[in-house]
C-alpha cells in the first residue's frame, strides 16, 4: 500500500484548470520528484497535499488516512509529521536562524526553549552550519545558506514526510549540487518519504528514485528515475533534452 | 447602460469584501480566544503599537490642542468668550479629537506597518510556513495584534487627552495671559467622567478597526511588491475612513 496517494485530484481557479485528476502514489521510504514547466500545476499540487488549498474534487490519502478537509488538532497532527522546504525558504525575517529552526518545536509542540534550541543546533550542524549561524538573522545569509536553514527547519521535527519545492532555484550550480546531496543524505538519514517538486533535470536525477512528468494539470508519465531517457513519452523527452521544438512548443505557441 | 453595469459591479464588490472581511474577523476571533495563547507576541505588539505610537500621538495631540484654544480665542474673542476657551478645549480633546487623531496617527503608522509586515510574509511564503509548522497564523500573527491595539488605544488616548489639554493650557497661560490657576479650574470643572470615558471606549473600537484592516489587507496580498504596496494603501484608507464613519456612530449613542 502507498504512504501517500492522490486520487483524482482535480482544483480549477475560475475557468482555469489547473489539476485535472491527478493520480499519484508514493511508496514510504521512496523519493518522488514532480518534473514539470512554469505553469504546469506543480505548486499547486504540493499546496493541495498540504491543505493549503483545496481541491475541488478527489482526495489526498496519507498513511491510509484521508487528509483532504482535516481541520483543527487532526490537521495539526497531519502537519507535525511533515517537513517542507519552500523556494525562497520562507524562513522567519524577525526570528534568528536557531529561532526560525526551532518554531515548529517551540509553537507546534510546546517545547521548552533551552531544550528546542539545543536541537535547533544539531540540525544545521547535519546541514553544514555552525553554532554561530543560529545566532544570525536570516538576511545576514547567503541564498545557500538559507536553503540549508530551511532545510533543517524542515527536519527539526523528525518528520515521517518531506516536501521540498524548487530546491535548488535561485543557486549557482555549486550550491545547487551540494544542496541536492544534502537532500539525498538528510532523506536517507531522518527515513522519510519525500516528494520534490522541480524543474531542474540534474537536480532530480540526484534527488529521485522515481519521476512523475506534470504536465497541463497531468501526469504524462511515472516511472523510475533511472528510466527518464528511456520513458518513450514524446514530451518527457522534449521537456529533459531542453529542446526547443516538439509537442510542449507548440501546446504554448498555441495559447 | 454602462454605467448602471459599473455601478452594479462596484456595488456588489463592496458587499463582496464586506463578506469576506467579515469572515476574517469572526474566523480571527474563533480562533483567537482558543490556546494557545501567544502572550510574548501580546506584550510586543502591545510596545510596538503602544510605546513606538507616544512621540507621534503626544506631538499631535499637542499642537491640536494649542491650536484649538486659538481658534476658540480668536473666534470667541468678539463676544468675550475666553473663559470658555479650557472648558471647550477640555471637552473637544477628551470627546473627539484625543480619541480621533489618536486613532488617525496610529491607522497611518501602525495599519501600514501590519500590512506591510503580513503582505511581504504572504508573498514570501512565511505565512504558509506557518500553517506547514503546526501554527495557526490566524492565533499567532491576527489576533495578538488586534487584541493589542483595543488594550492599548486606550491608553495612548489618555495621553492624547492630557497633552491636548497642556496645549491649550500652554497658549491660553503664556500667550493669551490667562490666570493658570482658573484655567486649570475652568477644565476641571466642566470635565466629566464620562468624556473621558466615551473617548477610551471610541479608541478601543478603533484600535480594533485599524489592526483588523492592516491584518486583512497584508493576509489577503498577493503579486509581489506592488501587491504589498497596494494592501498597504487600502488598509490605511480603510482604516481612516471606518474611523471617522464609527466615530460619528459612536457619538451619536454616547451623546445623544
Amino acid at each position: 500500500m502507498a504512504f501517500m496517494e492522490l486520487k483524482g485530484v482535480h482544483k480549477r481557479f475560475g475557468e482555469k484548470i489547473v489539476l485535472d485528476g491527478i493520480d499519484l502514489e508514493v511508496e514510504r521510504g521512496s523519493s518522488l520528484v514532480i518534473l514539470g514547466g512554469s505553469g504546469s500545476g506543480k505548486s499547486v499540487m504540493l499546496r493541495c497535499i498540504l491543505g493549503l488549498l483545496h481541491p475541488e474534487d478527489g482526495g489526498v490519502w496519507i498513511d491510509g488516512r484521508e487528509t483532504t478537509g482535516l481541520r483543527g488538532r487532526a490537521r495539526e497532527e497531519i502537519l507535525s509529521r511533515i517537513g517542507m522546504l519552500f523556494q525562497n525558504a520562507a524562513l522567519f525575517d524577525s526570528l534568528r536562524v536557531w529561532e526560525n529552526v526551532a518554531f515548529g518545536l517551540i509553537q507546534g509542540r510546546g517545547m521548552p526553549s533551552r531544550q528546542a534550541k539545543k536541537i535547533a543546533i544539531e540540525k544545521l550542524e547535519s546541514v553544514g552550519l555552525g553554532e554561530m549561524v543560529g545566532e544570525l538573522r536570516p538576511s545576514e545569509l547567503s541564498g545557500g545558506m538559507q536553503k540549508r536553514v530551511a532545510l533543517a527547519r524542515a527536519i527539526a521535527g523528525d518528520p515521517d514526510i518531506l516536501f521540498f519545492d524548487e530546491p535548488t532555484t535561485g543557486l549557482d550550480p555549486i550550491t545547487g549540487a551540494i544542496i541536492d546531496r544534502l537532500i539525498v543524505d538528510t532523506v536517507k538519514r531522518v527515513g522519510a518519504t519525500a516528494l520534490s517538486i522541480t524543474h531542474d533535470i540534474n537536480s532530480a536525477r540526484t534527488i529521485a528514485d522515481k519521476i512523475a512528468m506534470l504536465y497541463k494539470g497531468r501526469i504524462l508519465w511515472h516511472g523510475e528515475a533511472a528510466r527518464l531517457d528511456e520513458s518513450g513519452n514524446e514530451y518527457v523527452d522534449q521537456f529533459v533534452h531542453g529542446r526547443t521544438e516538439g509537442p510542449i512548443e507548440m501546446e504554448l505557441y498555441k495559447l | 447602460m454602462r454605467f448602471i453595469i459599473l455601478l452594479g459591479d462596484t456595488i456588489l464588490s463592496a458587499f463582496r469584501e464586506t463578506g469576506r472581511i467579515c469572515v476574517f474577523l469572526s474566523k480571527s476571533l474563533f480562533l483567537g480566544i482558543q490556546p494557545p495563547y501567544f502572550w510574548k507576541l501580546l506584550l510586543s505588539q502591545m510596545f510596538r503599537i503602544g510605546y513606538l505610537s507616544l512621540p507621534v500621538v503626544a506631538l499631535t495631540a499637542f499642537f491640536t490642542g494649542a491650536v484649538l484654544a486659538l481658534q476658540i480665542y480668536y473666534g470667541g474673542n468678539q463676544f468675550n468668550s475666553e473663559s470658555i476657551i479650557a472648558s471647550i478645549v477640555a471637552l473637544g480633546i477628551t470627546r473627539e479629537l484625543g480619541p480621533v487623531l489618536a486613532g488617525l496617527m496610529v491607522a497611518g503608522r501602525v495599519s501600514a506597518a501590519i500590512a506591510a509586515e503580513l503582505g511581504t510574509m504572504r508573498v514570501t511564503d512565511q505565512i504558509d510556513a506557518l500553517v506547514t509548522l503546526s501554527t495557526n497564523p490566524f492565533k499567532y500573527l491576527v489576533m495578538p495584534r488586534i487584541l493589542a491595539a483595543v488594550l492599548v488605544l486606550p491608553l495612548l488616548t489618555i495621553v492624547a487627552d492630557v497633552i491636548g489639554i497642556l496645549g491649550g493650557f500652554a497658549v491660553g497661560v503664556e500667550n493669551l495671559g490667562f490666570n493658570p490657576s482658573i484655567y486649570v479650574q475652568n477644565t476641571l470643572d466642566f470635565l466629566e467622567r464620562d468624556d473621558i470615558t466615551s473617548g477610551m471606549i471610541k479608541s478601543a473600537v478603533f484600535g480594533f478597526l485599524i489592526t483588523s484592516m492592516g491584518c486583512y489587507y497584508g493576509f489577503n496580498s498577493s503579486g509581489g511588491a506592488q501587491g504589498v504596496g497596494r494592501a498597504t494603501t487600502n488598509a490605511v484608507v480603510a482604516s481612516s475612513i471606518l474611523i471617522l464613519a464609527s466615530n460619528y456612530i459612536l457619538t451619536s449613542v454616547f451623546f445623544s
